[in-house]
């Protein structure tokens, strides 16, 4: 009988086989090789979802009953999900197929080591009191779209800050998409991912005063989402109101997503409320 | 801005210096180092703790700059007022200029503008220009706005614009901003955060509200705890906490209900919410005692500050208090019974029970060991009593900022112009060019699938 974990294990694989494919494409420059590795990536985004889906149904057979977001096991799977449905839409979208190439590596890693890192216990374990409560899936989902969003616009810096900028360089950097698309795409997906991320703090601050009675504590994980917020919010003024673009926002994007990661697994090392994910 | 920088007074400098946005940058920035601080030196604790963790040196350098309450320390709320002001004065600047846009008297479209854009589509086909124009205006009603016409020296332009209110989007973000700090403010000057502990059974209406500072607050309602349950999983780990709840007006009973964590109560502002338990006291408890002489163990049911009889005549024993850490020369046993014997010759020697160490008693070297056969758990319950009269404020801030976000993100001022020319008498021409205050990527995007609809349509 295949259960949740194993499922999510083949996953990896896929996923993994996708990055290989956007590595090959652009290292080949076989546009082939890209079309093939979206379709793997499909295929590893349709298990990716229903392991999942899997996972909630076995906690309700055990008699927990509860969505699959609870620990860092779980955060790290669906951390996962959410990037491949926004890479997966991002490429739709812009009709760009090179650009897998930094995004892809991503999802392949994050679920990777949610699965091989013997840190990282994948058994379904009951919600502690705190956490029952509706605001829990929507705090989850949003705050994981938004920090998709800046994953996907990491990535993007990355390629910008790779690509020569001598357009008579014909090696394999050059065979990125256009400068201005690159940097167009980073400042669409920092949009994104700041409104998901300023939802997500808000539905935690909703949740916080539900269940403690105050909507802001500064416990290490809160001040850590402000912290990135802010960092993006001097981004986008940066670009908005002053012009940067190009490196100086790569920069910038790649400064935000250091918090985004601090706030995710560094703040584990601090004491305070949010340790569970 | 040209107008009043060429009028250098000192009230202007101040004037332009918050109304720049590299100030706004610096802000930001320094906001976000700054709470860094505060995840790495854990806040409010004890004088003890900084002193002996970080020393001497450090410690006073924490008093001074208020670090280990640094989020309520001048200098942050400094910032705080900053950012403010710095967005008042910003918006005030701007939001004439925004509005002469967003409600012109009359909307004007220059054609120029259109035709320097470098991006246009461009399509040909042999439908008689009326024909076109009288097609277009209907469909560009429809997917965007209101169409004006205009006959150019060429042939005619048609324009059509949306989105314009969505230029208001920006200071809706920045007034949510400030409903944010606001309803803070007014929290933190008209609320308070207390805590109280009920046992079971019994009504209080004092809160306390800092912890060990010895600051009240009475109520002008009183609580009971009825009762308090806790559950817990197989695996041992709680599975949920209940209080039932008496809430009591001039001692009469105006209100009974269960508060679980994440199902506070709330009543006249005033919510109280589930935060901690503990053990309060025993109730039926049974003793055990064993002889050391003859071996024998004896029962005894008994109530706390009730003598009982001891057997073998060795007098009587006093049950006197259940501690929920007893602390026994230097170390915590945790939960424990207290008790004294009083011997026939009327010498009193206590007796302390441990729950975690049974046999403590023995090592007294009385004639009698004590233990705690079986006993109830009698619970306290321990409620965090909040109000917080910038709540709403706080939440008019936060779907504010939802709304603006997604106003100035995903949504523009949008100008359309469709050129339609038939310069050789066969085949008309029809450009579509846009114009957007933002987003050019997604214009262009959008740009293209309407010129190809508008392909489609001619026929
Ligand atoms: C975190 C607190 C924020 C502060 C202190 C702040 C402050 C400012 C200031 C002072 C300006 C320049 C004045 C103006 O044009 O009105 C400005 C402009 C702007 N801000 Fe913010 N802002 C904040 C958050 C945001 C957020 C979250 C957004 C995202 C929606 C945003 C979007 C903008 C935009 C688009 C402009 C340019 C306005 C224009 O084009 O006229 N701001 N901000």
């Amino acid at each position: 009988m295949m259960n949740s974990s194993m499922l999510l294990s083949i996953t990896t694989f896929v996923y993994a086989f996708a990055s290989v494919l956007y590595i090959g494409a652009w290292t080949f420059k076989k546009e082939i090789l890209a079309k093939l590795g979206m379709a793997v990536l499909v295929l590893g985004f349709a298990s990716n979802t229903a392991g999942i889906g899997l996972r909630w149904i076995e906690s309700y057979q055990m008699g927990y009953g509860h969505a699959p977001f609870s620990n860092m096991y779980e955060s790290l799977v669906f951390f996962s999900w959410t990037v491949a449905a926004l890479y997966i839409f991002v490429e739709f979208k812009y009709r760009e197929r090179i650009i897998g190439v930094f995004a892809t590596p991503l999802i392949f890693l994050a679920i990777a080591y949610a699965s091989l890192s013997p840190n990282i216990a994948d058994k379904i374990t009951p919600l502690i009191p705190a956490l029952k409560s509706n605001w829990l899936i929507g705090h989850v989902i949003t705050c994981f779209l938004g920090y998709a969003g800046f994953a996907v616009a990491f990535g993007f810096s990355i390629m910008y800050l790779v690509k020569p900028e001598n357009k008579d360089d014909h090696g394999l950097r050059s065979r990125l998409p256009s400068l201005a698309v690159i940097d167009e795409l980073t400042y669409q997906m920092v949009m994104f991912g700041f409104l998901f991320l300023t939802i997500g703090i808000i539905t935690g601050a909703v949740w916080a005063n539900s269940a403690w009675g105050t909507y802001w504590s500064w416990d290490p994980k809160e001040t850590w989402s402000l912290i990135t917020w802010l960092i993006y919010a001097t981004l986008l003024h940066l670009r908005m109101v002053r012009g940067w673009h190009g490196k100086q926002i790569a920069w910038v994007s790649i400064l935000g997503f250091m918090a985004v990661l601090f706030t995710y697994f560094g703040v584990n090392l601090l004491p305070g409320l949010h340790s569970y994910a | 801005m040209n107008k009043k920088a060429s009028n250098q007074g000192p009230l202007n400098r101040v004037w332009m210096f918050f109304c720049s946005v590299k100030l706004t940058v610096v802000i930001l920035l320094s906001l976000a180092f700054t709470s860094v601080i505060g995840t790495l030196i854990p806040q409010n604790a004890s004088g003890a703790f900084y002193l002996q963790k970080y020393g001497q040196g450090w410690n006073e350098v924490f008093k001074a700059l208020d670090i280990v309450d640094m989020y309520n320390a001048w200098w942050f709320l400094l910032l705080l007022g900053l950012l403010v002001v710095n967005i008042v004065v910003c918006s005030i600047e701007r939001l004439g200029y925004t509005w002469k846009i967003i409600f012109p008297k009359k909307v004007v479209f220059r054609l120029e503008r259109f035709q320097r854009l470098k991006h246009k589509e461009t399509f040909s086909c042999d439908n008689s220009p009326d024909d076109l124009v009288s097609r277009y205006e209907v469909f560009l009603k429809k997917r965007v706005g209101k169409v004006t016409r205009e006959t150019t020296d060429t042939g005619t332009a048609l324009f059509a614009e949306t989105g314009r209110w969505t230029r208001i989007g920006v200071y809706v973000v920045h007034l949510s901003i400030i409903l944010l700090l606001v309803g803070a403010v007014l929290g933190s000057l008209w609320g308070f955060k207390g805590h109280v502990s009920i046992p079971e059974g019994q009504t209080t209406d004092v809160v306390e509200l800092k912890q060990g500072a010895h600051e009240h607050l009475t109520l002008d309602f009183s609580i009971r705890c009825n009762t308090f349950d806790v559950s817990f999983y197989d695996t041992g780990a709680p599975n949920e906490f209940k209080s039932n709840i008496t809430l009591l007006e001039k001692g009469e009973e105006v209100l009974t209900c269960d508060i679980l964590v994440n199902h506070p109560l709330r009543y006249k502002g005033i919510s109280l919410y589930q935060s901690n338990y503990g053990t309060a006291s025993a109730k039926n408890v049974t003793l055990a005692i064993t002889s050391r002489g003859s071996g024998m163990v004896y029962q005894k049911l008994l109530e706390f500050n009730q003598p009982v009889d001891l057997p073998e005549n060795r007098g009587q024993f006093i049950m006197e208090r259940f501690a929920s850490g007893y602390n026994f020369r230097g170390h915590n046993l945790g939960e424990a019974f207290v008790g004294k014997v009083i011997s026939p010759d009327t010498t009193e020697t206590s007796v302390i029970i441990p729950l975690k160490f049974p046999t403590f008693d023995k090592m007294r070297g009385g004639q009698l060991i004590f233990a705690v056969e079986n006993f109830e758990k009698q619970y306290y319950t321990g409620l965090q009593v909040n109000k917080d009269p910038g709540v709403w404020c706080v939440y008019a801030g936060f779907i504010l900022m939802i709304i603006g976000c997604w106003v100035t993100f995903f949504m523009s001022h949008q100008s359309y112009c469709v050129e339609i020319r038939n310069p050789d008498g066969t085949n008309t021409l029809v450009e579509v060019s846009a114009i957007a205050n933002r987003n050019a990527q997604s214009l262009k995007l959008k740009t293209a699938r309407l010129a190809s609809t508008m392909k489609e349509l001619k026929s």
